[in-house]
């Protein structure tokens, strides 16, 4: 497809206002983000004081290493998270092949009743899903952050909607080869929808990532604590108002998912697009 | 016959793993919710027993429950219409060929991936008297000092303005995605027509872009009523309740003061106002615009 020149698009000084303008806006918003690297590298005395030639420092960085157990915080997070999806891509793809492929009795109810989750979420059922977990004696440990969020609405909901576009033709050609339905599944449908388990992937990682409310309400030690909890902590504790040390520790937190995102830039906005036009 | 039983069999154990899960973590928990909220919260010595609607009537008569819906309700109509209206300009521009639209693509889109609670340390700091960003600036220009997050009338607005700044690029995404499915020959008929960009903008554009404002809309209002990380970091819902919002007020009375089933009450009122917000989107909105 050769791109056709588009008869609206800008030219001349209007070419050069709109980019002026959509410049202007960019730097606006990654002002807050540019302001917390000059913090976080400079010394504290120059944290508001911008001289072009201040002295840059990693020292910001060894004090909240340091000052709080970010290691311990790094390891729960990443376990969290590949719990999290693990399970996710397991549950959410045997449902969603329920939905594509079976005509099954019940199936509309049972559908309706998945699509509810997308308008109840697990954030708004913190006082129960509390209880829940206390009652189960798992407050306070990593499964008890991640069971809410496991059979995910959202998931099922794509998956079905990409497993439905399978040629019908393929699925009854392995049939008819004598594949088992999970066979089916895994050697033809799992391998076609991997565009959407990319996507759903990368949504899923960086929403657990940066997920706060409910690991603040079941956590309350260093072993079960994710770092948007642990960065919480440390920097409503004993720390001062330290905007250095307190903006080294929030670049360090996003840092795995900002350097994601900026070296798989392509990837992730087509990652969440997909994710969305569903 | 067979194969319907067969395949009814096969779908519901495929289903199973996934609906105990939901059932467990949602429906039930949904429904325990409106059961608990007739009750009275348990205490050492003193059982929970039914008080009929006892709880709605403390709702009824609460003052910091109205402020937190209206505070809500500001937050909502603030946060909602203007991070849309800012996602289509983001998206029309960085869907014209301008200088540095990748650069600015995704600048526009980075407060998106990073944690709500890590951008709202920065945001902070942006705002702290005195010292901030903000203040050196307004400072510089001859302002006078003013406190931000501290005082009643600006505090709202200031964490609005965050949420603003975090949804936007997140919802450009979208409606980028729609306009580049728009047909280029649609710009060429118009263009032959003689209509002016802005006419272009609104009668062709805008309209086929009507699908993606819905299921955007859909999501702002229920992140309207879900995001809380940024008052948790930055006000804790102060000056004076002046920033506490539904979900932040349930959290506070039912992890602050363990007040379990007016906690549960509360989350009653938020689920019906989240219905309500759904009906009125897929009721009403969807049939116009399938029918304009």
């Amino acid at each position: 497809m050769t791109e056709r020149p588009d008869p609206y698009a800008p030219s001349g000084v209007w070419r050069t206002l709109e980019s002026g303008a959509a410049g202007l806006l960019a730097l606006l918003w990654v002002l807050p983000l540019a302001y917390a690297v000059w913090a976080a590298f400079h010394p504290a005395e120059f944290t508001t004081r911008f001289v072009l030639l201040a002295p840059l420092t990693l020292e910001n960085f060894e004090r909240a290493w340091a000052a709080a157990p970010f290691a311990r915080y790094f390891l729960n997070t990443f376990i969290l998270v590949t719990l999290i999806l693990a399970c996710q891509l397991v549950l959410c793809t045997l449902a969603a092949y329920a939905f594509a492929r079976y005509a099954f009795i019940g199936s509309n109810v049972a559908f309706a009743l998945v699509l509810a989750q997308l308008m109840i979420m697990p954030d708004v059922l913190i006082v129960e899903n509390y209880r829940t977990m206390s009652r189960m004696g798992i407050i306070d440990t990593i499964p008890a952050i991640a069971l809410p969020y496991v059979a995910s609405a959202f998931g099922i909901f794509l998956l079905r909607q990409t497993f439905k576009t399978v040629p019908k033709e393929l699925d009854d050609a392995a049939r008819v080869e004598g594949a088992t339905p999970l066979q089916v599944l895994l050697k033809v449908y799992v391998p076609l929808a991997k565009p959407i388990y990319v996507a759903y992937g990368l949504v899923s990682v960086s929403y657990h990532w940066n997920n706060f409310l409910w690991p603040l309400i079941v956590t309350n030690s260093v072993e079960a604590r994710p770092l948007t909890v642990g960065l919480q902590v440390f920097s409503s504790g004993d720390q001062g108002i330290d905007w250095a040390v307190i903006c080294a520790a929030t670049l360090m937190t996003s840092a795995p998912l900002l350097l994601g995102f900026l070296l798989f830039q392509r990837q992730f906005v087509q990652s969440f697009m997909r994710a969305g036009i569903r | 016959m067979t194969s319907r039983l067969t395949a009814t069999i096969h779908g519901w154990l495929l289903l199973l793993p996934a609906m105990a899960l939901l059932a467990l973590f949602t429906h039930w928990p949904a429904v325990a919710t409106f059961i608990d909220s007739f009750y009275s919260t348990p205490r050492p010595r003193r059982p929970a027993r039914f008080i009929g609607l006892d709880n709605y009537a403390t709702i009824a008569a609460d003052p910091v429950f109205w402020r937190s819906l209206w505070n809500n309700l500001i937050f909502a109509a603030g946060t909602i219409p203007i991070s849309i209206a800012l996602a289509i300009v983001m998206a029309l521009w960085v869907n014209d060929r301008i200088a540095g639209r990748t650069a600015i693509r995704m600048a526009y889109f980075t407060p998106t991936v990073l944690p709500m609670i890590a951008v709202a340390n920065i945001w902070l700091f942006f705002y702290t008297p005195q010292y901030g960003l903000l203040e050196q600036v307004t400072g510089a220009l001859g302002f006078s000092s003013h406190n931000w997050l501290g005082s009643q009338d600006t505090a709202l607005a200031a964490v609005t303005v965050v949420a603003i700044w975090k949804e936007a690029g997140f919802f450009m995404i979208f409606y980028l995605a729609a306009l580049q499915s728009i047909s280029p020959s649609l710009a060429e008929a118009a263009a032959l027509e003689g209509a002016s960009r802005w006419t272009f903008f609104r009668r062709v554009q805008f309209p086929l872009l009507m699908p993606t404002t819905l299921f955007v809309l859909v999501n702002a209002v229920i992140n309207a009523f879900r995001m809380v990380d940024h008052i948790i970091v930055m006000t804790r819902g102060g000056p004076d309740n002046a920033t506490t919002l539904l979900l932040y007020y349930i959290y506070q009375v039912g992890f602050n003061f363990w007040d379990t089933t007016y906690a549960a009450s509360l989350t009653t009122v938020l689920l019906a106002l989240l219905a309500l917000a759904a009906f009125i989107q897929y009721g009403v909105l969807e049939r116009r615009i399938h029918y304009r």
